[in-house]
């Protein structure tokens, strides 16, 4: 129920964008993120993008956690 | 698919695997929340990478699963009303009431709509201007602000033959309830990944500092997951609970503001009923007076007889984390997907319908 898909915005007009949902073109609603930018990616729900994803913290957090296994193997 | 692949390695997955069972030495019975976090975890089969000590339950995260029996005898009653189309989300459609399901009187003649977004309730309002179109709002934090944004285009574009039935419940209060009651004795909590998109992570700060349990706010895909379970052991091994975020690509502290204040410019606070836990305060979201043309309850209210729970069905004690699927005597075998008796084998995201198909 409260599913949202990463997708990408390929176009921005008004508060609406169209958006690349796995090779499928979409209209959604920006009105609850109107300062996303085409080429950036939003977290949909029910046709709304109810948040833009952060793509620096995306890779912040696989970085950390390979730094964590990283420093566990090393103190084994 | 870009930020979901990566988030799928097995290689760090069996290696994130390993170092939760090398650090977890104390219990730890962990509840997921989210729905949506159940049905990922049974669909990767996580629950069964732990020892013993680590438990996972499912809790009441699924909105679907949460409608008291009332609210669905309502929204039955309300569809039957002449002159309404009502639209709503597909897995609304075969939950049953007490003595039917929107499924079953649609069967019998009833205008049911099923719709992707509540925007899509527009376009049949304006084509059908004799006609009273019903948006079934069912959903939490994550759903509210889109079903806020239609209710403002309904009136910016002056569509007047357009409401809302409310069923929407917000997540805080319905978890403190559970904690209230005690019955489950929880060292962890997994919090929905996608209601914090909205609200952010500080909400559920109250958790740590009043009820000593550890947080971690956390993504679906299996690392997301897996990472967060690593940080609950951790603060659990520590005895040092706080609000973790592993999905910070999603979540941020504060939020989505416009989203909240679109939510809290529509909508206030009312109490709720949730299946399984009664009656929350502030647990659920009306429309405002202002908006009370968009609000089916003032609208076009609709009476209905006392509720009739299903014999034997433990959706309730399931959704509070003190049973399990299996636990019920009915489950895959007078309750299926085909027919379900409770609401938690019809949502997907249901617990009962995550364990019938994944985990049998």
């Amino acid at each position: 129920m409260c599913l949202a898909v990463p997708v990408q915005v390929v176009a921005v007009e008004g508060d609406e964008a169209e958006v690349d949902a796995g090779g499928v073109r979409r209209r959604v609603s920006i009105t609850l993120t109107p300062e996303v930018k085409v080429g950036q990616y939003v977290l949909l729900h029910t046709g709304y993008a109810i948040n833009i994803i952060d793509e620096a913290e995306a890779k912040e957090t696989l970085k950390l956690l390979e730094d964590m296994l990283r420093l566990d193997e090393a103190s084994r | 698919m870009k930020f979901v692949d990566e988030y799928r390695d097995t290689g760090l997955g069996r290696k994130l695997v390993e170092r939760i069972n090398r650090i977890s030495t104390k219990p730890a019975t962990m509840m997921e929340f989210c729905g949506g976090h159940t049905v990922a975890i049974m669909r990767h089969g996580i629950r069964q990478l732990f020892p013993s000590h680590i438990k996972l339950l499912s809790g009441p995260g699924c909105p679907v699963c949460v409608t008291a029996h009332h609210d669905l005898d309502q929204a039955i009653a309300l569809v039957q009303t002449p002159g309404t189309i009502v639209t709503t989300f597909g897995d609304m459609m075969k939950v049953p009431g007490s003595e039917s399901s929107l499924q079953q009187a649609r069967a019998d003649g009833a205008d049911i709509r099923i719709v992707y977004s509540p925007h899509d309730s527009l376009e049949i309002a304006r084509n059908n201007p004799r006609k009273l179109v019903v948006f079934l709002a069912v959903g939490f934090e994550t759903t509210t602000p889109g079903v806020a944004a239609t209710i403002l285009e309904a009136e910016r574009t002056k569509i007047e033959n357009f409401c809302i039935k409310s069923l929407l419940k917000v997540c805080p209060p319905v978890i403190r309830a559970l904690l209230n009651l005690g019955e489950v004795k929880l060292d962890g909590l997994i919090c929905p990944g996608h209601v914090s998109a909205v609200i952010g992570s500080r909400p559920w700060e109250f958790i740590p500092e009043k009820y000593h349990i550890a947080c971690a706010v956390t993504g679906f895909e299996p690392l997301d997951i897996l990472l967060s379970i690593d940080r609950l052991v951790e603060q659990i091994e520590k005895g040092e609970p706080k609000v973790e975020t592993t999905y910070t690509r999603g979540v941020r502290p504060e939020g989505n503001l416009r989203a909240q204040k679109l939510m809290e410019h529509v909508f206030e606070p009312c109490p709720a009923q949730w299946r399984g836990l009664g009656t929350v305060p502030a647990s659920g979201l009306k429309p405002r007076a202002e908006y009370s043309s968009f609000d089916a309850d003032i609208r076009i209210p609709v009476k209905v007889k006392a509720a009739v729970e299903p014999k034997g069905c433990l959706c309730g004690e399931i959704l509070r984390g003190i049973k399990t699927p299996p636990d019920c005597g009915l489950f895959s075998i007078r309750c299926t997907p085909e027919n379900p008796v409770g609401p938690c084998m019809v949502s997907s995201e249901g617990a009962c319908a995550a364990y019938y198909q994944y985990g049998r």
